[in-house]
C-alpha cells in the first residue's frame, strides 16, 4: 500500500505541475514538415492545445505556433525533440519569457434586435469589427489573448452563438528595449 | 555533363564511397538497376527485403562504414520497414534507396505505390521524397551526412520512376552544410570538470557504456579511462565489445539477464558514469529503484536520451570519443595519485558478487545451450564476428560469449528483430569476406528470414548458423513458465523443417548435435566448412535465461538458477 500511496502522491504532483506552453519555431516550408512536427507529438504522446502555421516574410521558411500541456521534465523532452528534427530551424519556449500572443475568432451571433445595441457595445469595449451584418446575426472578428477570447465569448454565449472559428495562439518574443 | 537520374545516383554513390548495395529490383528501380549494370559497384541479390536492409545493416554495424539497400516501390517499400526500424532503434547508419511511381502518378493509388515517406517518417532519422532529377545528387549527399553524423541512423531517399530515368546536370559537390542540423561533438569542459571531481571523491564508482562507445568508435578511450580511475565497466547489450569482456574491470552485461555483479554493482555504487547510452527500460528496470545511492553522470550525443527516462546529476552532451578523450586528459592533468587503496574495497566486494552467483548452468543428459555458446567461444578463440536472432539465444549469446572488441557482436538490441541474425550476418561477412561469421539462432526466429540462406549460397557467402534447438520460442515460454503458469500459448514450434537436410536443399551443409559429445565436433566441422552451413544442436527444451529481472522489478532483484 505505501508504494501506491507514494505513486498517488507522484501522480499528484505531476499534475500540479503541468503549465500551459506555448512553442514558437521556424521550419523549412517544405513540403511534410508539418506532418513531421505533428507526427513527433502523436507519436511520443506529446500533447497539442493548438497549432497554427503560416510561412514567413522567407518564403522559403513557415513559422509553427504550438501552445501544449506539459510538466517540466516532458517539456524539457519536446524541446529537444522538436530540435532534433532536421527541418527545425530555431525553437524558443514563450511560456517564461516577455512576449505578445493573440488568437484570432470570427463568431457568428444572433442579433435579435432587443441585443444589438449590447452586442455593439461589446464589441466596442473589445475593440472587436462586425465584418458581416445579417438579418438575425452578425459575424464578429476578434483578436486577443487567450482571456480576452474566452471572457468575450462568455459575454456574446446568452445572445446564442451560432457558429464559431477560432485560430490558435500565434506569437513572438518582445523585441528587448535599445540601450 | 548531362546524365540520367540514375548515373547521377550511381555517381553520388561513388562519391560517398559505396562499394556494396543490398537489394531486390521491381519496376520502379528498372532505371537504376540498370544502370549499376555498368559499374563496379557490388550488388548482393537477397531473397526479400527484410533481409535487404538487415544484410546492410549487418554491413554497417561490423564495418563502421553506411550501409545501402535499394529496394522497390509499394511492397518493396513496406517490407523494408522493419529493416528499417530496427536499424533506428539502434542508432545505425543506413541509407535506403526506394523506388516510386512517376511524380504525375503519385496520389492516384497507382501499381505498387505506397506513401514510404509517410510511413517511414517515425523510423527514419530524416527521409527525403526527390521531385526532381536536379535534387537528385544533392539529396544523397545530405543523406549520407545525416545517416553518419552525430547520433547516426537510418536515412531514406524515395525515388520516382521518371527520377531516375530522366537526365539532369551533373557536377560533383562539395562538403554538405545543412543550417538545421548541427550536432554538438564538443562536450562543455565545465560539466567535464564535474566529473573529474566527482570521480576524486567517489568510493564506489562503476562505469555504465553502450551502443555510443562503438558508434564513435570510442574503446580504446573507454579503456584508458577505465584502467587509469580503476572503474569497474558495465556494458549493455548494445555496448558488449565496447570494453573487453575478459578484462578484470569488466562487469558483464547490466539489465534484465545482465549478470548478478553488474547488476548489484548498479545497485550499490555512488557514481555511475554512463556513455553512449539511452537507460532503456530493459536496463533500467524499476527506474525508481536505478541506482539510487549514485550520482549519474551521462555522457551523449543526442541531448533527447539525457533525462529522458532517469534525471542525472551531471549531463554531457557530447561525442563519445571526443568527451572520453578530454575526460581522459582532465584526469592526467588532475593526478588522482594511487588509486588501488581506494578502490581495493570496492573491487573485493564486486569479486565477491561475482563468485557468489557466476553465471552457470548444469550439464546433464540433453545438450545446455549455454554449453554449445562456450565451445563455439572457445573453439572460436572468441574471434569470430556473432550475429544473433532475437530472444534466448541473443542473452546467452551475450552472456556466455566474451567480446574483446567492438563491431563484433551485431544484435537487434532496441527493437528485437526476429529473423535479423541471418542476413545481418550475411551483411557483416560481405565487409569482412575472410572473417568467420556465426549467426546464433533460435529454431524459431531462423524461420523468419531463412530465405536468405539462397542469398549467402549464391553469394559464396560462408556464414555459420548455430541453431539452439529447443522446439520453443523460448524467451515467451520462459515467460509463460515464470508468470502465466506455465500456460503455453501459441510458444510451441513441434512442426519445424528438418534443418539439415532444409541446408543442403538450398545447397549449404546441414549438420546436427543431440548429444554433449557431439557438440565439439559439429562445431569443428561445420566451422572449419569452405561455405554456409547450418548446426543444428537439438537443446535442452525448457532451459530458461538467468539472472532475469522481472519487468518492472528493481534491477537488484533478481531471479537466479
Amino acid at each position: 500500500m505505501a508504494t501506491g500511496s507514494s505513486e498517488q502522491a507522484v501522480e499528484r504532483k505531476r499534475i500540479v505541475d503541468i503549465e500551459k506552453h506555448t512553442i514558437t519555431m521556424l521550419v523549412d516550408n517544405k513540403p511534410g514538415v508539418l506532418s513531421r512536427v505533428v507526427g513527433l507529438f502523436s507519436g511520443r504522446g506529446f500533447n497539442i492545445e493548438s497549432l497554427c502555421v503560416a510561412p514567413t516574410i522567407d518564403p522559403m521558411v513557415s513559422r509553427i505556433t504550438i501552445v501544449t500541456m506539459a510538466d517540466p521534465p516532458l517539456m524539457e523532452q519536446i524541446e529537444k525533440q522538436l530540435r532534433k528534427l532536421i527541418n527545425v530551424i530555431k525553437l524558443r519556449d514563450l511560456s517564461d519569457t516577455r512576449a505578445v500572443q493573440r488568437e484570432m475568432a470570427l463568431i457568428c451571433v444572433r442579433a435579435q434586435p432587443r441585443d444589438r445595441d449590447e452586442i455593439l457595445r461589446i464589441v466596442d469595449i473589445f475593440r472587436c469589427k462586425v465584418v458581416d451584418v445579417g438579418p438575425e446575426y452578425y459575424t464578429i472578428e476578434a483578436t486577443g489573448n487567450e482571456e480576452k477570447m474566452t471572457a468575450l465569448i462568455n459575454l456574446l454565449k446568452p445572445m446564442g452563438i451560432k457558429k464559431i472559428a477560432r485560430t490558435g495562439a500565434i506569437a513572438l518574443f518582445r523585441e528587448p528595449p535599445v540601450k | 555533363m548531362k546524365l540520367s537520374g540514375s548515373q547521377i545516383l550511381i555517381e553520388a554513390l561513388k562519391e560517398e564511397g559505396v562499394g556494396t548495395i543490398f537489394g531486390f529490383p521491381g519496376g520502379t528501380v528498372i532505371d537504376i538497376y540498370d544502370a549499376l549494370m555498368d559499374t563496379d559497384i557490388h550488388h548482393v541479390l537477397v531473397r526479400h527485403e527484410q533481409g535487404a536492409v538487415h544484410a546492410a545493416d549487418g554491413y554497417a554495424r561490423a564495418s563502421g562504414k553506411v550501409g545501402v539497400c535499394l529496394v522497390t516501390s509499394g511492397p518493396g517499400a513496406t517490407n523494408a520497414v522493419t529493416g528499417i526500424a530496427t536499424a533506428y532503434m539502434d542508432s545505425i547508419p543506413l541509407v535506403i534507396l526506394t523506388g516510386q511511381v512517376p511524380t504525375h502518378l503519385i496520389g492516384n493509388d497507382a501499381f505498387q505505390e505506397v506513401d514510404i515517406v509517410g510511413i517511414s517518417r517515425p523510423c527514419t532519422k530524416h527521409n527525403y521524397l526527390v521531385a526532381s532529377t536536379d535534387d537528385l545528387a544533392q539529396t544523397v549527399k545530405e543523406a549520407f551526412h545525416i545517416a553518419r553524423s552525430g547520433r547516426p541512423g537510418p536515412v531514406l531517399i524515395d525515388i520516382p520512376k521518371n527520377v531516375s530515368s530522366g537526365t539532369a546536370e551533373y557536377e560533383k559537390l562539395g562538403p554538405v552544410k545543412i543550417k538545421s542540423y548541427n550536432p554538438k561533438y564538443e562536450p562543455n569542459a565545465k560539466q567535464l570538470r564535474k566529473v573529474v571531481d566527482l570521480i576524486k571523491t567517489a568510493q564506489r564508482p562503476m562505469i555504465f557504456a553502450g551502443g555510443g562507445i562503438i558508434l564513435s568508435k570510442a574503446a580504446g578511450e573507454l579503456s584508458r579511462f577505465a584502467r587509469k580511475t580503476k572503474i569497474p565497466v558495465t556494458m549493455s547489450l548494445m555496448g558488449l565489445g565496447g570494453f573487453p569482456g575478459s578484462d578484470p574491470l569488466s562487469l558483464g552485461m547490466i539489465g534484465m539477464h545482465g549478470t548478478y555483479r553488474a547488476n548489484m554493482s548498479t545497485g550499490h555504487c555512488d557514481l555511475m558514469i554512463a556513455v553512449g547510452v539511452r537507460f532503456d527500460d530493459r536496463v533500467t528496470g524499476k527506474t525508481d529503484c536505478f541506482a539510487e545511492q549514485a550520482k549519474i553522470v551521462h555522457i551523449d550525443i543526442d541531448p533527447t536520451s539525457i533525462r529522458k527516462n532517469i534525471s542525472v546529476a551531471v549531463p554531457v552532451v557530447g561525442d563519445c570519443k571526443t568527451s572520453l578523450k578530454k575526460l581522459n586528459s582532465l584526469i592526467d592533468k588532475a593526478d588522482l595519485g594511487d588509486l588501488t587503496g581506494i578502490r581495493q574495497p570496492w573491487l573485493d566486494q564486486v569479486e565477491e558478487w561475482k563468485r557468489a552467483h557466476k553465471l552457470a548452468y548444469v550439464q546433464k543428459k540433453t545438450i545446455k545451450p549455454q554449453y554449445v555458446i562456450e565451445r563455439l567461444f572457445d573453439l572460436t578463440a572468441g574471434e569470430a564476428i556473432i550475429t544473433t536472432e532475437v530472444g534466448q539465444n541473443q542473452m546467452w549469446a551475450a552472456q556466455y560469449f566474451h567480446y574483446d572488441r567492438p563491431q563484433q557482436f551485431l544484435t537487434s538490441g532496441g527493437l528485437g528483430t526476429m529473423g535479423f541474425g541471418l542476413p545481418a550476418a550475411i551483411g557483416a561477412q560481405t565487409a569482412f569476406p575472410d572473417s568467420l561469421v556465426v549467426d546464433i539462432a533460435g529454431d524459431g526466429s531462423i524461420q523468419m528470414n531463412i530465405q536468405e540462406m539462397a542469398t549467402a549460397v549464391q553469394h559464396k557467402l560462408p556464414v555459420k548458423i548455430v541453431i539452439l534447438n529447443n522446439g520453443y520460442l523460448g524467451m515467451v515460454r520462459q515467460w509463460q513458465e515464470l508468470f502465466y503458469q506455465k500456460r503455453y500459448a501459441a510458444t510451441c514450434m513441434d512442426c519445424a523443417p528438418d534443418f539439415v537436410k532444409l541446408a543442403e536443399a538450398y545447397g549449404a551443409k546441414g549438420l546436427r548435435a543431440v548429444k554433449p559429445d557431439e557438440v565439439d565436433s559439429v562445431l569443428k566441422e561445420g566451422l572449419a566448412y569452405n561455405g554456409p552451413v547450418i548446426m543444428d544442436f537439438v537443446v535442452e527444451k525448457e532451459e530458461c535465461v538467468y539472472p532475469m529481472v522481472p519487468a518492472g522489478e528493481p534491477i537488484t532483484e533478481m531471479l537466479l538458477v
